[in-house]
C-alpha cells in the first residue's frame, strides 16, 4: 500500500478544496447577482472541466506553467523555481479541474435563496456584505457542503490532469491514482487492487456521510 | 411527443445496426509499443500495399496492453517494447504457440530542445549534471524499459547520483519527450525512434547513448491465441521481421535483434 501517495492525494484534495471555498464563493456569488448580460460566457469557463478530457486540460496547464510562456516565466523568476512537477503546480492544476463541482453548487443553492428576503434586508441598510454572511451563506450551507465534498473528492480521483504535469515524483506529484495506475504498470496487481479498493471505501464513506448528514439534524432540512 | 419518441427510437436503432460489410477483406487488429509510432504506420502501408487487409494500429503502453490481454482484448497481433510481455502471455497459454518473435533492439538518446545551451554530441549524459539543467525526463523507470535503461546508462556514466533529484518520470517514453518539448523539462533520454519521429526531428538535438551502458532493451511479440485471421497475422509478422521489414525498422532508429 502506497501511503505517502495516499497521504499526498488527501494534502492535495484539502488544499485544492481550501483554495475553492475562498474563490468558489466570491465568483458564485457573483454569477448569481452580477447583472451583466455576458456572464454566461463565465458560467460556460467554469463548466468546461467538466466536459474537456483532462488530459487537455493537463495538456494546457502544462504549457501555461512551464517556461515558455509567460506565466510560468513570472512565477519561476518569483518563486525561484518552474511550476511544473511540483506540488503547487498539481494545486493548480486540481483547482481548475474541480472548479465547476465547487461553484455550481454554490451558485445554484445562492440562486435558490428567497429574493424578497434579500431585498427586505437592502431596505433595512444592511450591507450586502452582511446580507450575505446573515442570510444567503446560513440558507445556502447544504450547497456549500456539497460544493466541498464533491470537490474534495473529485481531486482525490484526478487521474489524468496529474499525468499530464506532475512527473510522477513520489510524496510530491505522485498521487494515489497514478500510483494504481504504476502498479498495474509494473504488473503488481495486488498492490493496485488493494489501493483501489482503499479510495473505493473512503470515496464512499466521504459521499454517504455527506448525503447522510444533510438529511439530518445538523443542516435543517427545508 | 409519441411521434417523437418513435423518431428517437428509430434513429437509434439505425445508429446501432451495422452497415453491410464486404466481407472479402481480411482484418488485423494490431495492438504496438507507443515507441514503434512512426515506424509501425510505415510498415504497415507497405504491408498493405501488397496485401488486401485492412489493418488497424492502437498504440499504448505494453503494460497496458498485457492488463487487457491477460482478459482477452480484442487483437490479434502485440508489438511489445519488452520481450518480457509476450513471455508471460505466452506462459499464460494467451499467445498462438510458437508465434512470439523478436523485431527489434530499442536505442537510447539524450534529446534536447533546439535553443538549448547543451550540447548533447559532445558533453553526452555529463551535460545533465550542469546546474543549468533542473529537470530531466525520462520514462517510469517501474515499468519502462526505457526508462530502467535510462536509469543504468547514468549510473553506468556515474552521474546519476548528481542528477537523481532532477529526474521527472512520464507514464512512458513518449510522455518524456513531450515533458521536454513543452519546455517543462530541460532534456530527456528517450528512444532514438522518437528522437528521429517526424514530428521531433526539427525539434532538437540529440546524441545516442553508447548500447553498451544500458540492458538491451528487446523487443517482442506474439500472435494471440483468439487471432481472427491467423493467416493475416503469420504474414504481418513476417513481414515486419523480414527484409524488407528489418530495412524499415533501422531507418526509423531500431538495431535488429542479430546485430
Amino acid at each position: 500500500m502506497d501511503w505517502t501517495a495516499l497521504w499526498l492525494s488527501v494534502r492535495l484534495a484539502t488544499a485544492t478544496t481550501v483554495v475553492l471555498l475562498a474563490i468558489g464563493i466570491p465568483m458564485a456569488y457573483w454569477i448569481v447577482f452580477s447583472p451583466r448580460r455576458w456572464k454566461f460566457v463565465i458560467e460556460a469557463i467554469v463548466a468546461l472541466p467538466l466536459v474537456l478530457p483532462p488530459t487537455v486540460l493537463g495538456f494546457y496547464v502544462l504549457i501555461a506553467i512551464g517556461p515558455l510562456s509567460p506565466v510560468g516565466r513570472a512565477y519561476a523568476r518569483i518563486a525561484g523555481h518552474g511550476l511544473p512537477f511540483t506540488f503547487e503546480g498539481l494545486l493548480l492544476a486540481s483547482v481548475l479541474y474541480s472548479m465547476p463541482f465547487a461553484v455550481q453548487p454554490f451558485s445554484t443553492e445562492f440562486a435558490s435563496v428567497d429574493r424578497r428576503l434579500l431585498e427586505a434586508s437592502w431596505t433595512l441598510g444592511v450591507s450586502r456584505l452582511e446580507t450575505f454572511r446573515r442570510i444567503v451563506l446560513p440558507l445556502s450551507i447544504r450547497g456549500i457542503v456539497s460544493g466541498v465534498v464533491l470537490s474534495f473528492a473529485h481531486t482525490l480521483g484526478e487521474f489524468g490532469v496529474v499525468l499530464m504535469v506532475g512527473g510522477n515524483l513520489p510524496g510530491v506529484t505522485r498521487t494515489v491514482s497514478i500510483s494504481i495506475y504504476d502498479s498495474v504498470q509494473s504488473l503488481d496487481y495486488g498492490a493496485a487492487s488493494q489501493t483501489s479498493l482503499l479510495l473505493l471505501i473512503v470515496s464512499f464513506l466521504i459521499l454517504a456521510s455527506t448525503y447522510g448528514l444533510q438529511r439530518s439534524v445538523w443542516v435543517k432540512p427545508r | 411527443m409519441k411521434r417523437f419518441f418513435c423518431a428517437v427510437l428509430l434513429v437509434a436503432a439505425a445508429a446501432c445496426s451495422q452497415p453491410p460489410e464486404p466481407r472479402s477483406r481480411a482484418k488485423l487488429r494490431i495492438a504496438a509499443a507507443a515507441d514503434l509510432n512512426a515506424a509501425l504506420g510505415e510498415l504497415v502501408a507497405r504491408f498493405t500495399a501488397s496485401h488486401p487487409i485492412d489493418v488497424t494500429v492502437t498504440y499504448g503502453s505494453s503494460g497496458t496492453f498485457y492488463a487487457q490481454l491477460v482478459n482477452d482484448a480484442p487483437f490479434d497481433l502485440f508489438f511489445s517494447a519488452d520481450v518480457e510481455y509476450p513471455r508471460r502471455l505466452a506462459a499464460q497459454g494467451k499467445t498462438l504457440a510458437d508465434s512470439e518473435f523478436q523485431y527489434a533492439v530499442g536505442r537510447l538518446v539524450l534529446w534536447v530542445p533546439k535553443g538549448s545551451p547543451i550540447d548533447p554530441a559532445r558533453d553526452g549524459l555529463n551535460a545533465l549534471a550542469s546546474r543549468t539543467v533542473a529537470h530531466v525526463a525520462i520514462a517510469n523507470p517501474d515499468h519502462a524499459p526505457y526508462g530502467r535503461a535510462a536509469v543504468a546508462a547514468l549510473q553506468a556514466e556515474q552521474v546519476y547520483d548528481a542528477v537523481r533529484h532532477k529526474i521527472v518520470f512520464g507514464e512512458n517514453v513518449a510522455q518524456a519527450l513531450q515533458f521536454v518539448q513543452s519546455g517543462a523539462a530541460d532534456a530527456g533520454i528517450v528512444a532514438l525512434s522518437l528522437a528521429l519521429a517526424p514530428a521531433s526531428r526539427d525539434a532538437g538535438r540529440y546524441a545516442e547513448v553508447p548500447l553498451g551502458e544500458y540492458p538491451r532493451i528487446d523487443q517482442g511479440g506474439a500472435i494471440l491465441r483468439w487471432a481472427a485471421d491467423v493467416e493475416s497475422a503469420r504474414a504481418f509478422r513476417a513481414f515486419v521481421i523480414g527484409a524488407d521489414g528489418r530495412a524499415i525498422l533501422r531507418q526509423f532508429g531500431f538495431s535488429m535483434p542479430a546485430d
